[in-house]
């Protein structure tokens, strides 16, 4: 069951959970370019999955209130204001607020030398990656966690139990346990993104690309979502945007690809994502290895113990 | 009324590279620039509480406790068999009221039984538990029996009383992986702190359990048949300490939440107790009251090492510059994570 | 756009991907922006100066598409030699009155037809009652033929006059005046003008960030000059067109909820003027005039059928008497200070949520409060139905629950997924909707409450002899209703279709459905709700319910939906070929004129009368349609031209001027005319402005910034429909103020902290969200910062806040009434506002420092030049 290649690397994740002959993996290819932030996503979501509300706070973060992925936020849209020397990760100088100094008309409109505008407002839909090798499906103790036909990664709500392993073990913190009243849906339950498992079922596509107006949520079979990805990036590259880059969509990165992937026009982090993200089970053969030998550490030393004087 | 953070304060942020320093400590990595968003955490912090902490420092208590009373039983140290005996017995206990506490519900825990997942480490740990458990209670069971008076071991409970020793053996064997396990549970996750910490957090753990059980053993056991609980306690504390050492020579910048705030109190504290503890371990000779101090020295170091490791990890969830910086280096490196045949 | 209308901006972003260039001109940076090539921030309130600006580029550079312009436009039409332009008289035209702050349209007209024009008096009249609004398919009306110089060489040629007017908006003005700087002006205009001609064209979407201004209907106007002078009009991938707001806010214009329109664009009759059917329907017919309004009576007297039915005889002109009659401004917000003062007693409320969504919310709900008996129909309990006990006043004491007298009645409304219907989006096209589920516990749809209030009210009155209940006994009023649905028997809902069927019309006779307006008769022998929707029913068939794919039909796509008129989906398309009838060119191909069949053809149901060959010319003394040639693309014009300058119908100018908004920190540059003269202006002490120049620099310094209001995409406008749920709720869950770092450094703003706006009207507070999204811009040398406020807040729902339109007070464009909600000055300042009382003093006390209730003074221009101005009218007079 802990082989090299179930922990780690390219597989088709239906087939290695045992679907014989599954249909073809289904993912998103969401296009951040194109992503206008009217978060019709997260309320047509919302509304399909009948996700109760994730509080109603002011976060001051530009147009973000719900802050971050979690158990009652399965896509979430993020906003990142950028002056233009705030551009790609960390590589630029750190820029001056000019504070309290005032623009002058001229720099406002002006484009850079470089040709880019001064100012960036990037947008960007989340959601569960579905992972190829899904840390959050590997640790589950009570197989709540199930990989679906379509490499899907779906939770039973009425087997788990809670327990909360699957949270820290997701690499990109996407899924939780959900808080609330006792009492209220699903509380205590680990939540996230089913991919709409329910509506793929029925030939349907998830709700939040259905909802979204530009495509920047595309929803299909994986492999033409990939070729997608790479036309659209050498596209945008021909435009002069160079900063486009992909994220997820290599089978030979970290998770072994995502089922979800993106395309992004600054570093990952920018928008919250972990830039090299690895499924932790990668190392699980390794830790077991630590962990025998602690214990057989533990066990000799004991007897050590009572080897010797009697004291 | 705070301020929130907007991205142009994150950006300042990353714009320096001063020191930080917290607690008065200065930190040994210089802060690296980092992006996030917000100042936002990237992975989540598991929704544990101290259940889980108290859970692994008590499994670790119960697995030592074990070893020292199927050793006292075969080298015939009735005291230290009844005491560890005694002591897995209680230390199980809490460990399960722990473990249901934080899943809600008893039946929370048998649905962990319906499955048995190698690659989950919580599975394997509720196997392990499963296989250790049923026998160290039973073994600390006909200890309680044998404390009964003679006449009124009848039936199963002579049986039980028959079945102390193998079982108490069987625990032995068992207890182990007990103690070792949840090393793999805190690490096989996304947690900085913990994941970074995977080669040497098990021997770390299962040396703070030796040190616990041990110390235990000098505190409840007269000074005649604690040797082998002093041996246990000095060495487990001795592993523990080179262990953590070395486990935060190898952990580059996620080693710092062990040093920063109630974690770095913890391990601080943890240190000083353990090494306070194996120093009196190994001095206390027949000193009945330096054995009771030096064991409550290590039993509560080993508290502190479960807590503090604990708290070290949720801290480095929490942060986004610990998952950032670390990956953010592979890549500029030009090694990030990548398959190859 | 993106903002406000997400769904219609996936095909700008379909453009993005094609290559287009996107460029998008706002006082801030929105997610359209983000989206856009360039983002040109440009001070509010100031884009007939930026328009202005690239009308100017256009004429000085000769970059006109000239062959269109000749032909299809009034460029070359001369104007009467008594006209006198803004540029002379210091921003105001010939003809003013600085009484009444009307002008004289005689010497605006074009060269001898001056008798055409209205005295003062009559552009007062029209003022009240927005008649310029009733223009919307009109325009100018003329007899004869005005002479034209082909040459464009003749001083008074409307060319030279535009060129005249607008030759001050130089790009070194613009930047002066919007604070957009010359570079990023120029980069519009080159993509303007480069995509416009003979292969290209442009089109110019616009929303309410150009209507909602005090000059809102001069915004629309630069515009269209634009798109005239490029030859923009009528062509496939040009138009100017509004993006319009709420669901079917298209047909509730062709059908309207306005008080001086009945349907089709026929001008509620005034009751003085009109006393009879014939002095109305020559009013909107013009008898001798050119165009298509002469069959007017047809349209009119069918209408009348529809109400009347039977009733509705040639012997009683049609129950004419039985249309309630203008008097006067009974606009909105003039019916809103009538509460107020006792004028009025019962209000019905359908679908609007004022006392958060209209201008001035103390002023909305203080009104509210003093009605007797207020009828609300709506989702749910909105702020207009619960401000008797949860509005500001209430914590300020203004209303007391106790002894607020006003009946509220409020009751539940079906939703559009509940009902069945017709939506008329911004194209004008109709869409039938069936019902998706029927409607809960006691929510009906507006047709049920209609049908059936009517019913009652018919039954109480039956048998009643008084005069005055005849207009309801008289009416025809028997639809059938469906037999399944949320209520059955005598409470059923009725049929839609039924009633669609009767605004398409039909023949009395036999009950024949119209297929085209072209039907209907002044005789009384047709019926037709609303003529421009004549066709809708055609052949009995509701072609609105058509939903053929686009994949199965031509790229025009006429057989999705039914476009108004005729289903033609552009209008004017003549002009997409040129005179001689052929296609501009093969890019832009539309409608033709198809040589050996002697028709036009094309894509699209040609706008034109279908044999009418491109080298047809009127005969001498020709009235009506035969007066338009075949070289007149513009049918529903008197002259059948494009008009760049407009003799008729405005009521502030016959061309654009830039006016400083009211309420603005700065002179106006160009003239000594400040703010639009002409505006619509209640001075009352309960509606006070905050001072502007001229008034004395400490006074306006009281409010030293401005503010700018609009939606945002997580919230629909007063709240009814987003803050009560909580998906949209959780979503933008607070009232918040948009600063820029720098405003928030000056005033000590911190993000995620609170801070309140100040005017003379009240404090409104909200989170600070300190964004360089906002920035400061350079005007006049001087800097200014520019505040923005969502205005979807109120008491009500699941998330509350203030309500931003409790900062305005109430200023109307002369010409349509829309408020000035786009722009006004305002202090701003860290925490929370004073509560309770303490809110009224605090606010007094800046309408004190600012002496704004003593009444700046509207007629700014030089005194002469005001002078000589009027004389132009006396000169008129006396003539
Ligand atoms: N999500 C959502 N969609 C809506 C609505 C809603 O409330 N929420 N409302 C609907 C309705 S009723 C309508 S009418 C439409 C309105 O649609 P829009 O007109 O697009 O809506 P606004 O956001 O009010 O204003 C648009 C822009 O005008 C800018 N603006 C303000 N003043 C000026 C100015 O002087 N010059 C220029 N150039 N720009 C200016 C504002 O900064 C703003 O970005 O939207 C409809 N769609
Ligand atoms: N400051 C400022 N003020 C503005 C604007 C601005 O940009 N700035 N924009 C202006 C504009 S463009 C507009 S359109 C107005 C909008 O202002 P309002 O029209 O006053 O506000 P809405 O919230 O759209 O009100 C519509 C109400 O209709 C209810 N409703 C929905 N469907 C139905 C139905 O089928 N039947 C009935 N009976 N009720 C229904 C909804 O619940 C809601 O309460 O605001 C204007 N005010
Ligand atoms: S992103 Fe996280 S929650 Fe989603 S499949 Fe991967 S590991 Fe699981
Ligand atoms: S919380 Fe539920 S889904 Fe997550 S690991 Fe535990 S049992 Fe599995
Ligand atoms: S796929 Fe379905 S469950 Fe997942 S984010 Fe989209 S709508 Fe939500
Ligand atoms: S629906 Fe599409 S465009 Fe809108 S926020 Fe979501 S991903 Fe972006
Ligand atoms: S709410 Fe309706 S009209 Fe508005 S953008 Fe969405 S689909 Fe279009
Ligand atoms: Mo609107």
């Amino acid at each position: 069951m802990i082989g090299k290649n179930s922990l780690f690397g390219p597989i088709d994740p239906a087939v290695e959970s045992g679907y014989s002959d599954p249909p073809a993996r289904k993912g998103f290819f969401t296009d951040t370019s194109v992503c206008i932030g009217c978060k019709a996503c997260e309320v047509a979501c919302k509304e399909w999955n009948a996700i109760p509300d994730d509080g109603f706070d002011f976060l001051g973060m530009s147009y973000d209130n719900t802050g971050a992925l979690g158990a009652s936020t399965w896509r979430h849209v993020a906003f990142i204001e950028q002056p233009a020397g705030r551009r790609d990760g960390g590589s630029s100088a750190p820029v001056d607020l000019g504070m309290p100094s005032i623009r002058t008309s001229d720099g406002d409109t002006a484009a850079e030398e470089d040709g880019k505008p001064d100012f960036r407002w990037l947008m960007s839909s989340d959601v569960c990656k579905h992972c190829t090798h899904a840390a959050c499906l590997d640790v589950c103790p009570t197989g709540s966690l199930f990989r679906t036909e379509f490499g899907t990664v779906v939770v039973q709500d009425d087997i788990c139990n809670g327990c909360g392993y699957c949270v820290p073990a997701c690499p990109y913190g996407v899924i939780e346990r959900r808080k609330g009243p006792e009492g209220a849906k699903n509380v205590g339950i680990a939540q996230k993104c089913t991919l709409c498992y329910d509506r793929l079922g029925a030939g349907m596509t998830p709700a939040c690309a259905q909802a979204c107006p530009t495509e920047s949520i595309q929803f299909g079979d994986v492999d033409e979502l990939r070729r997608r990805a790479e036309e659209r990036l050498e596209k945008l590259h021909a435009d002069g945007v160079q900063e486009a880059r992909l994220y997820g969509h290599d089978p030979n990165d970290g998770v072994g690809g995502a089922g979800a992937f993106f395309l992004l026009l600054d570093e990952p982090e920018v928008y919250g994502l972990p830039p090299d993200p690895v499924v932790t089970t990668r190392d699980l053969p390794r830790m077991f290895n630590r962990a025998t030998a602690a214990a057989v550490t533990l066990f000799a030393g004991a007897v050590l113990s009572f080897l010797g004087r009697r004291r | 009324m705070t301020e929130l953070k907007r991205p142009e304060q994150d950006a300042r942020r990353r714009g320096r590279g001063r020191r930080r320093k917290r607690d008065g400590e200065q930190s040994m990595v210089p802060e690296a620039e980092f992006t996030s968003y917000y100042g936002r955490p990237i992975v989540k912090p598991a929704p544990w509480e101290a259940d889980i902490p108290a859970y692994m420092f008590f499994g670790g208590l119960a697995a030592g406790s074990s070893m020292l009373a199927a050793g006292g039983d075969l080298t015939e140290r009735p005291t230290l068999r009844r005491v560890g005996r005694v002591a897995s017995l209680l230390s199980l206990t809490v460990t399960l009221v722990t473990l249901i506490h934080d899943l809600g519900r008893p039946s929370r825990f048998l649905n962990m039984l319906r499955t048995m997942k190698l690659t989950s480490p919580m599975s394997v740990g509720t196997w392990i538990l499963s296989a250790y458990g049923p026998f160290a209670g039973l073994a600390a069971v006909s200890e309680l029996v044998d404390m009964l008076p003679e006449g009124n071991r009848r039936g199963v409970l002579r049986l039980a009383s028959a079945l102390g020793k193998p079982a108490g053996m069987v625990a032995a064997v068992t207890a182990p992986p007990v103690a070792a396990y949840t090393a793999v549970l805190l690490a096989d996750t996304a947690t900085p702190s913990w994941h970074e910490a995977y080669r040497e957090l098990p021997f770390v753990f299962v040396g703070s359990a030796a040190a616990a059980a041990g110390g235990l053993g000098l505190l409840a056991v007269p000074p005649e048949e604690a040797g082998p609980a002093r041996r246990m306690a000095v060495g487990g504390a001795v592993l523990e300490m080179a262990a953590e050492q070395q486990m935060e020579r190898s952990m580059g910048i996620t080693a710092e939440p062990l040093h920063q705030g109630t974690a770095g109190r913890l391990m601080r504290a943890s240190k000083a107790l353990t090494a306070l503890g194996a120093v009196g371990a190994l001095l206390s000779g027949r000193s009945r009251l330096a054995g009771i101090v030096s064991g409550a020295a290590l039993i509560t170091g080993s508290v502190c090492t479960r807590f503090g490791i604990f708290h070290a990890g949720q801290e480095s969830a929490k942060d986004p510059r610990y998952t950032v910086v670390p990956q953010r280096e592979r890549l500029d490196r030009g090694q990030p994570i990548r398959y190859e045949d | 756009m993106a903002e406000a209308h997400p769904v219609g901006f996936q095909w700008v972003m379909e453009a993005k991907k094609r290559g287009a260039k996107v460029i998008h001109v706002d006082p801030r940076f929105t997610r359209t922006s983000a989206m856009a090539h360039t983002h040109v921030p440009i001070r509010v309130g100031t884009d007939i100066a930026f328009l202005g600006g690239i009308v100017n580029y256009v004429l000085s550079g000769e970059l006109d598409f000239r062959e269109y312009l000749l032909a299809y436009t009034n460029a070359a039409t001369i104007v009467s030699e008594d006209y006198v332009d803004a540029e002379e008289f210091d921003g105001l035209f010939s003809g003013f009155d600085p009484d009444t702050r009307t002008y004289d349209t005689r010497s605006w007209q074009y060269a001898q037809q001056e008798h055409t024009g209205n005295s003062e008096a009559g552009t007062h009249q029209q003022r009240e009652t927005a008649s310029s609004m009733q223009h919307e398919t009109h325009g100018a009306q003329m007899p004869g033929f005005p002479p034209r110089d082909e040459t464009l060489q003749h001083p008074n040629c409307v060319y030279q006059i535009l060129k005249r007017h607008f030759a001050r908006y130089t790009p070194e003005m613009v930047e002066r005046i919007c604070g957009v700087s010359q570079e990023a002006f120029l980069e519009v205009c080159h993509a303007w003008t480069e995509n416009s001609g003979r292969d290209r064209t442009t089109a110019l979407v616009y929303s309410v960030g150009w209507t909602q201004h005090s000059v809102g209907v001069q915004y629309i106007r630069t515009g269209a000059i634009l798109q005239l002078l490029l030859g923009n009009m009528g062509r496939p991938g040009g138009g100017i067109m509004a993006l319009r707001g709420h669901a079917s806010i298209q047909g509730s214009t062709d059908i309207p909820t306005l008080y001086n329109l009945l349907p089709g664009y026929l001008p509620m009759p005034h009751a003085t003027d009109h006393p009879d059917l014939q002095s109305w329907v020559d009013k909107v017919r013009q008898p001798g005039a050119k165009g298509f309004w002469s069959n007017a009576d047809a349209f009119a007297i069918s209408l009348l059928k529809s109400y009347w039915g039977d009733a509705a005889t040639a012997e009683n002109d049609y129950c004419f008497d039985y249309i309630p009659k203008l008097t006067g401004d009974h606009g909105t917000y003039r019916t809103v200070l009538d509460m107020i003062d006792g004028k009025v007693k019962g209000y019905f409320l359908l679908g609007q949520n004022p006392a958060v969504g209209s201008a001035h919310g103390r002023a909305q709900r203080l009104g509210m409060a003093n009605l007797d008996w207020l009828v609300v129909r709506d989702l749910f309990e909105i702020e207009s139905a619960s401000f008797w006990k949860n509005s500001p006043e209430v914590e300020t004491g203004e209303i007391v629950p106790e002894e607020c007298a006003t009946e509220v009645f409020l009751l539940p409304a079906a939703s559009h997924v509940e009902k069945e219907g017709t939506f008329t989006q911004t194209q004008r096209m109709l869409q039938w909707r069936e019902k998706a589920l029927d409607p809960r516990g006691d929510c009906r749809s507006e047709l049920w409450f209609f049908y059936h209030l009517g019913r009652l009210l018919r039954e109480r009155l039956a048998g009643s002899t008084e005069e005055r209940d005849r207009p309801l006994l008289d009416l025809a009023w028997d639809y059938p209703v469906h037999d399944s649905g949320p209520a059955s028997g005598e409470w059923a809902e009725p049929s839609a279709e039924a009633v669609l069927m009767e605004i398409n019309g039909y023949e009395v006779a036999t009950r024949r459905p119209l297929s085209s307006f072209n039907e209907m008769k002044a005789d009384g022998s047709t019926v037709g709700g609303c003529w421009i929707y004549t066709g809708v029913f055609a052949d009995g068939v509701n072609q609105a319910a058509r939903r053929k794919p686009g994949s199965e039909q031509s790229w025009v796509a006429p057989e999705w939906g039914w476009a108004w008129p005729a289903n033609r989906r552009i209008l004017y398309n003549r002009a997409s070929a040129d005179p001689d009838g052929k296609p501009w060119s093969e890019r832009k191909a539309y409608v033709w004129w198809d040589e050996e069949a002697g028709q036009w053809t094309g894509h699209d149901v040609p706008d034109f009368e279908k044999t009418k060959p491109p080298s047809y010319r009127a005969p001498e003394g020709a009235e009506g349609v035969k007066a338009i040639e075949g070289v007149d693309p513009f049918i529903m014009q008197g002259d059948g031209k494009g008009a760049l300058y407009v003799p008729q119908g405005l009521i502030d100018g016959p061309l654009p001027t830039h006016y400083e908004p009211v309420e603005s920190p700065f002179r106006n540059a160009l003239y000594g005319q400040q703010a639009n003269p002409t505006r619509k202006q209640y001075s009352r002490d309960d509606n006070p402005l905050n001072p502007s120049p001229p008034s004395s620099e400490e006074a306006v310094a009281v409010f030293p910034y401005i503010f700018t209001t609009s939606r945002l995409t997580e919230h629909h406008t007063a709240g009814g429909m987003s803050r009560y749920l909580q998906y949209l709720s959780e979503l933008q869950p607070e009232m918040f103020v948009e600063v820029s770092p720098e405003l928030a450094a000056e005033r000590g703003l911190v993000n995620g902290g609170w801070c309140h706006v100040v005017t003379a009207r009240s404090a409104v507070e909200g989170r600070v969200l300190v964004t360089d999204r906002l920035r400061p811009l350079r005007v006049e040398g001087r800097v200014v910062h520019q505040v923005w406020l969502p205005y979807h807040w109120g008491t009500g729902g699941m998330v509350t806040g203030d309500s931003t339109n409790d900062l305005f007070g109430i200023t109307l464009d002369p010409n349509v009434l829309i408020q000035e909600s786009k722009v006004g000055t305002c202090d701003v300042r860290p925490g929370r506002r004073p509560t309770g009382p303490a809110l009224r003093e605090y606010v007094e006390g800046y309408v004190e420092r600012a002496q704004a209730n003593d009444g700046a003074p509207v007629v700014t221009a030089d005194a002469d030049a005001v002078r000589a101005s009027q004389a132009v009218a006396d000169r008129g007079e006396q003539a």
